[in-house]
């Protein structure tokens, strides 16, 4: 296909140099109608927020520009179909999950999930078979999928109807993706993979597998990450196995029926950016954090840790465009690089967990800027460095499910302090940012070590999220339990 | 002849203007746009990304004052690292003290040095002393990475918004805390307080030094052609005082011929205006 073309944003010019009268939502006709915001975004900007019309087709039925746009975007992946997603990447996880399980259906995934997993099984009712991801204690991250683990986890439950993988995680770590699909595969089970953080595998030189060329049936790809679209636009990759109609059934469950022509035409050209592009951005992207990555060792204290890890089962392979950062040496938490970066350095970085930051380098970036950042980390030693004591040394707590994250959400509850919590049911997320990974969903027992991990957690900054109880002093638990309900 | 006119803006609401004779060069580099200009009242000068740097007629004043009041402060002064300063002006002013051993000049744009070379001789002779070490590299990389020790550190900048936005952070300031020696000082250019986007970058970088270095003083000369003509430096160390520390005496015994700088004016320069002194005190 001539990925040279932009369907979407052709049509968005046409419209615009068209002159058509307005007389459709949106109100602000063309931005004209609210100065001051115009003012902010800009003229142009205000002047394609425009509803679906005709020669603009419609994302909850396409039949032309829209159509014409995925199916570039699902050649330039190697997908058989692709859909634009305006819901972020949580959109794409929901409609990988409702797609593939219903009631009761059983679902083996890593722990390491985004939350928008175990959302999604409140909004389906799937019951998740966790596979533990295997951890580097000294470094406290989550590593892939071992390929023996998920091997007994099939035999084991060889009614579950899907795996779900998480491929290349935050931290940039990828799992055997070919060799988990095959398994699944023989075994009859779905493939869906979270591939938020790996739009690059598909345009990049010497990038890990993307799930579509490991044969994958589902991927949520984060365009908006890796890819430079506007933030919430993402793409669903679906292989040839998958019913496409059904799926866009399912997406329109959910879906807004006025999707943004800002989003959809930013997910358009970023796609052909990429298909024209990608391989010398990825490129420059590889080589900026390349660089970054020694001069950071040789600071000294901080490990940039890449390919070394690669141990040929949970760690696969190494995503080298990410930039991760243990700080545990330094007497530091993460995290607490991660507010100094901010607060003293006026340095964002992507995340910063107990152990780790995350520097996201990407195509925006430029070398004044990556030495701002390899010095400012230079000065925290500097200043900062002190006994690497204090710290808990994995985040990682093996999650008992009692029953269905959708029954217990829905279940009669009450609410305790957190430190009386322990030993009941969960009937609500506790979600730690950073670095976004569930410490508890509904239906989990309660544990001390994990009120202990929530406290300290707390301690040291993070932002925790989902209960209530915003400031998670106290926990919803379940009146009484019902096992496996 | 041409009714020909170099503007600079000041502020988005004012323009300061300088008759020009002809455009000498203008080159893109690597970094940053380069013209040099030659003038009737200004004699050459040159602009980098369309902001002046320096003139033949008033250079002597910023580079004197960022040279000698450090120098008057501790004659004991032998190693010196120029950060910028691809013009040799400053290595011009500190080669005339026998008793610097070392002048190590890290500028990034090479380009800026070789225009210099050729059109601006009267302050690019200054590389042409022996102790002079020129590198081309990135400030801020090349003070993370110096294993030496400075007595002496000069920050020839441009402004925040360009190639030196690097040499106005935190960061920065740290890894010359600690490339300096325990006597050491450091010098910046420092922006002015007048106009707002230069005043805010006044403040920043002041409170950005005063996070890192125990000693941080402000002093000021009158620049005409930098924005609103007042112009200020900074003054930092680990202990070393501006004005207790200054030996007058030892400095005049080196009888240094000078056109702005004098020891009376040194101690006059930290004596700052009222609004100037309040908005540092926001800092403090």
């Amino acid at each position: 296909m001539d990925q040279t073309r932009a369907p979407l944003y052709e049509a968005l010019e046409d419209m615009r140099n068209a002159r058509i009268v307005p007389f459709d939502v949106p109100g602000h006709k063309r931005g004209r109608g609210n100065k001051p915001l115009t003012e902010f975004l800009g003229e142009r900007c205000m002047s394609v927020d425009v509803n679906s019309m005709k020669p603009l087709d419609n994302l909850c039925h396409p039949v032309s520009v829209i159509k014409e746009a995925e199916a570039l975007a699902a050649d330039a992946f190697g997908a058989a179909n692709a859909f634009f997603m305006v819901g972020g990447t949580t959109s794409a996880v929901q409609a990988m999950m409702l797609a593939t399980l219903k009631n009761g259906d059983r679902v083996i995934l890593p722990r390491n999930v985004h939350q928008s997993v175990i959302n999604s099984m409140v909004l389906c009712g799937a019951v998740p078979l966790y596979i533990n991801p295997q951890t580097n204690k000294d470094l406290g991250i989550a590593l892939g999928m071992s390929v023996t683990e998920v091997e007994k986890s099939i035999r084991d439950n060889s009614e579950a109807k899907a795996i779900l993988i998480n491929n290349p995680t935050y931290y940039g770590i990828c799992s055997n993706l070919k060799r988990i699909t095959e398994l699944a595969h023989a075994h009859g089970m779905r493939v869906l993979v979270d591939e938020a953080h790996g739009t690059h595998f598909y345009f990049g030189n010497n990038m890990p597998l993307s799930a579509m060329a490991a044969g994958a049936d589902m991927a949520a790809v984060s365009l908006h990450k890796s890819g430079g679209s506007l933030t919430q636009s993402s793409i669903l990759l679906c292989g040839p196995n998958i019913n496409a109609h059904y799926v866009r059934q399912i997406i329109n469950l959910t879906q807004t029926t006025s999707a943004s022509y800002l989003l959809l035409s930013s997910l358009d050209i970023s796609r052909r950016n990429l298909a024209l592009d990608g391989e010398r951005i990825f490129d420059k992207v590889t080589r900026f954090a390349q660089y970054a990555r020694d001069e950071i060792n040789d600071i000294g204290d901080y490990y940039a840790f890449s390919k070394e890890l690669i141990n040929g089962d949970s760690v696969f392979d190494f995503d080298v465009t990410k930039l991760s950062i243990n700080t545990l040496n330094l007497g530091l938490a993460g995290i607490e690089v991660y507010d100094i970066l901010r607060d003293k350095y006026d340095i964002q970085v992507e995340f910063g967990d107990l152990g780790n930051i995350l520097a996201y380098v990407s195509v925006g970036d430029k070398s004044k800027n990556v030495e701002r950042l390899i010095s400012a980390l230079d000065d925290i030693r500097r200043l900062y460095k002190g006994k690497r004591s204090n710290l808990l040394e994995s985040e990682y707590i093996s999650p008992e499910v009692v029953m269905s994250p959708q029954t217990a959400f829905y279940a009669n509850k009450r609410s305790v302090p957190i430190s009386e919590s322990a030993n009941g049911i969960c009937a609500e997320f506790v979600m730690s940012y950073p670095p976004g990974i569930p410490i508890l969903a509904p239906g989990e027992r309660i544990t001390r070590q994990i009120v202990e991990y929530i406290q300290y957690a707390k301690a040291k900054g993070c932002v925790l999220t989902g209960p209530e109880s915003m400031d998670v002093s106290r926990l919803n638990i379940l009146e009484e339990v019902t096992p496996h309900g | 002849m041409d009714d020909l006119w170099y503007s600079e803006y000041h502020s988005p609401n004012v323009r300061f203007s300088i008759k020009v004779s002809q455009q000498l060069h203008h080159e893109q580099s690597e970094y940053q746009n380069i013209s040099i200009y030659e003038s009737a009242e200004f004699g050459r000068f040159l602009t980098l990304d369309g902001v002046l740097m320096l003139t033949e007629r008033d250079e002597f004043i910023y580079h004197e004052m960022i040279v000698h009041v450090a120098m008057a402060v501790n004659p004991a002064i032998r190693n010196v690292l120029v950060i910028g300063a691809g013009d040799g002006g400053v290595a011009r002013e500190l080669g005339r003290y026998q008793t610097i051993q070392k002048i190590e000049i890290a500028e990034i744009d090479q380009r800026v040095v070789e225009l210099c070379q050729k059109f601006l001789p009267r302050t690019a002779c200054g590389f042409n002393d022996p102790r002079v070490e020129l590198h081309f590299a990135d400030g801020l990389k090349y003070v993370r990475h110096t294993q030496n020790k400075y007595d002496l550190i000069i920050v020839d900048s441009t402004d925040p918004s360009g190639p030196g936005e690097v040499l106005f952070t935190k960061e920065f300031y740290g890894s010359c805390h600690s490339a300096l020696s325990e006597n050491g000082i450091l010098i910046n250019q420092h922006e002015s307080p007048f106009y707002l986007t230069d005043a805010q970058a006044m403040q920043s970088a002041h409170r950005r030094i005063l996070s890192v270095f125990p000693v941080c003083r402000i002093y000021q000369a009158h620049i005409p052609t930098y924005p609103s003509g007042h112009w200020l430096f900074g003054f930092a160390s680990k202990g070393m005082n501006p004005i207790k520390d200054l030996n007058a005496e030892a400095w005049e015994a080196l009888n240094i011929a000078t056109h702005y700088y004098n020891t009376n004016l040194h101690r006059g320069a930290f004596c700052l205006p009222t609004y100037v002194e309040e908005m540092l005190k926001q800092d403090e």
